[in-house]
């Protein structure tokens, strides 16, 4: 899974050899404006098929590398190969053919207000110079295929957020692409447009086989389509993998800051009343994820360590079919000896322990 | 108003609508390109060019400076070498044109530099060319305010076109300043007046109720 090679390490083979497999490599990219550094060594990989978020805060460079990779922004040093090909060295006439396999969707739609839809939908076949009978044909098809079929000669300025961003989609595919960008495609949605949205991708991704790289601030987004997530912040990949393994063990601050808001936080009224030292209840975390979510782990540790256990707060989630949980529990009764004993027996389980403090009455 | 006026009247009119259609079609077939030429040369521009943009700039910010009657004075040995002569109608329609391309170039820059930009990145991303980003974004999105800037462009053409009466061009202005002025028929100033509310006001109209229907903006 994890193909990340070391930012700034330049590639010594110009042709990729697993050129079938990956559909974008990129390669150490940098890129500067200026005094900041929008890409700072990134190096990433997409498999056919797969779905790759990429989240970061706004400004951490996203914008940046997705326009990397159909040649609309050109990095200062690094390599990105579309198919196993290295595209940096392209004038701007041999990038036109190859951004025809690249559809984007765009989080303000950008669609043509003097078009049709169906007209709109149509535009990548006429730039391509498809016959107008075809271009037409794959029109009708794509807009069924997002359930637009009766708004075929509307304008869009007569559409809806999401309406507008189903033909966005729609026109996206219509040259048949290999790899589709999305720029914050439901970042201007709300969240009920935001999830059927999503659905549609999902759905393209796993009927077409089509690779899709997003890039997202919302990790509910990361959460709802993606295969493997990348996180970026001031211009690096600081963490990578499966989504279900990002959420239930998260290594880097920023992961964890991005994550704050769908996964199960202490109450600030728990966390007001912490003390470090001793109380009346120990407050505990405990992340558990995968096999070891499956078990009876709350009855085991009930029934292993004498005490009373309290589950203050928490949950699990399921983050492509895996239970993800995060459990805080309130632990009375239980000498500091004994204590040890509680996470000796959850790391033994796989799960994550860690005290958070003590409160001195119950809360 | 005697018969004779009246024929004269008619007459005027032609020439009035003969020098602003001739002059304004001059105008947009090249100033729009003029206009396209100036957004596209600009900072971050589909060709960005900026020493080209710089010296287009100038030039037409050179002719739009010249006063029209001195343009007009000026112009005449050009108009001769074109038209054949510097008086009459025709001889008109020189000066006119030129005063009137720069000027149009302005409004159509205007109207093709508010094109939202992420317009023109989707068709590059799409795998479009620049003279596909031209024909399929530009002018269509931009067409609403290339066609409400042609309509001032002709109405401002219909005041100016009087002014070519010091050279002989016929036309409403001349009728009015030879004989509603100079030989004090009130009527027929009157009549020109009247005219000229009528053509100015049928112009706003038409291009009004053009730009409604091709504006899908909603």
């Amino acid at each position: 899974m994890n193909q990340h090679v070391s930012a700034g390490v330049a590639d010594p083979v110009r042709v990729q050899p697993a050129g079938l497999e990956d559909v974008v490599r990129l390669v150490g990219l940098k890129r500067r404006f200026g005094a900041t550094a929008a890409l700072d060594g990134v190096s990433l990989t997409v498999k056919k098929g797969e779905i790759l978020g990429i989240i970061g805060r706004s400004g951490a460079g996203k914008s940046t590398l997705i326009r990397c990779l159909n040649g609309l922004e050109r990095p200062d040093s690094g390599e990105v190969f579309i198919e196993g090909r290295e595209i940096g060295r392209l004038g701007e006439r041999e990038l036109q053919p190859l951004r025809r396999r690249i559809g984007m969707v765009f989080q303000h739609f950008n669609l043509l207000s003097a078009k049709t839809v169906k007209e709109n939908v149509a535009l990548p076949l006429k730039i391509e110079g498809r016959p107008r009978v075809e271009r037409m044909a794959r029109a009708a098809e794509l807009l069924q295929l997002v359930g637009l079929s009766e708004k075929a000669r509307a304008y869009p300025a007569s559409l809806s957020g999401g309406q507008k961003q189903r033909v966005g989609i729609a026109r996206a595919l219509a040259a048949r692409p290999a790899l589709l960008l999305s720029d914050e495609a439901t970042s201007a949605l709300d969240p009920e447009t935001t999830r059927s949205i999503l659905a549609l991708l999902k759905d393209i991704n796993s009927r077409l086989g089509l690779t899709i790289l997003l890039i997202t601030h919302e990790m509910e987004v990361i959460r709802s389509i993606a295969d493997r997530v990348a996180v970026i912040d001031a211009g690096r990949i600081v963490e990578e993998g499966a989504v279900w393994q990002v959420f239930a063990d998260p290594k880097s601050e920023i992961t964890r800051s991005l994550l704050g808001g769908i996964r199960p936080q202490l109450p600030p009224e728990i966390a007001s009343r912490l003390v470090p030292g001793e109380g009346a209840e120990t407050i505990l975390r405990i992340d558990v994820a995968g096999e070891a979510a499956r078990g009876a782990l709350l009855s085991d540790l009930a029934a292993a360590v004498p005490g009373q256990f309290r589950l203050v707060h928490g949950g699990v989630d399921h983050v492509q079919g895996q239970p993800v949980g995060t459990l805080f529990l309130a632990v009375a009764g239980v000498e500091p000896a004994h204590l040890a004993q509680v996470t000796t027996f959850l790391k033994e389980r796989d799960a994550r322990v860690e005290v958070l403090g003590h409160v001195a009455g119950p809360v | 108003m005697s018969p004779v006026l009246f024929e004269l009247l008619i007459r005027s009119i032609w020439e009035t609508v003969l020098m602003t259609g001739a002059s304004g079609l001059i105008s947009l077939v090249f100033g729009l390109p003029l206009g396209l030429a100036l957004v596209a040369t600009d900072r971050g521009g589909i060709a960005e060019s900026l020493w080209v943009n710089r010296i287009l700039g100038a030039i037409i910010n050179g002719f739009r400076s010249v006063p029209f009657i001195i343009l007009l004075v000026a112009l005449i040995p050009v108009t001769r070498l074109i038209v054949g002569t510097s008086i009459g109608t025709w001889a008109a329609i020189v000066p006119l044109s030129i005063a009137a391309t720069p000027y149009y170039a302005r409004i159509a820059e205007v109207s093709l530099r508010e094109v939202d930009h992420g317009l023109i990145e989707a068709a590059r991303a799409m795998g479009g060319n620049r003279w596909t980003i031209i024909r399929e974004v530009l002018v269509p999105e931009a067409l609403p305010g290339i066609v409400a800037g042609f309509t001032v462009t002709l109405v401002t053409l219909v005041g100016a076109s009087a002014m070519a009466g010091a050279i002989g061009a016929g036309g409403l202005g001349d009728l009015a300043i030879r004989y509603g002025y100079q030989r004090f028929e009130t009527s027929v100033m009157v009549a020109v007046v009247v005219v000229l509310i009528v053509l100015v006001c049928g112009i706003q109209w038409i291009g009004d109720r053009l730009v409604a229907r091709l504006d899908h903006r909603g």
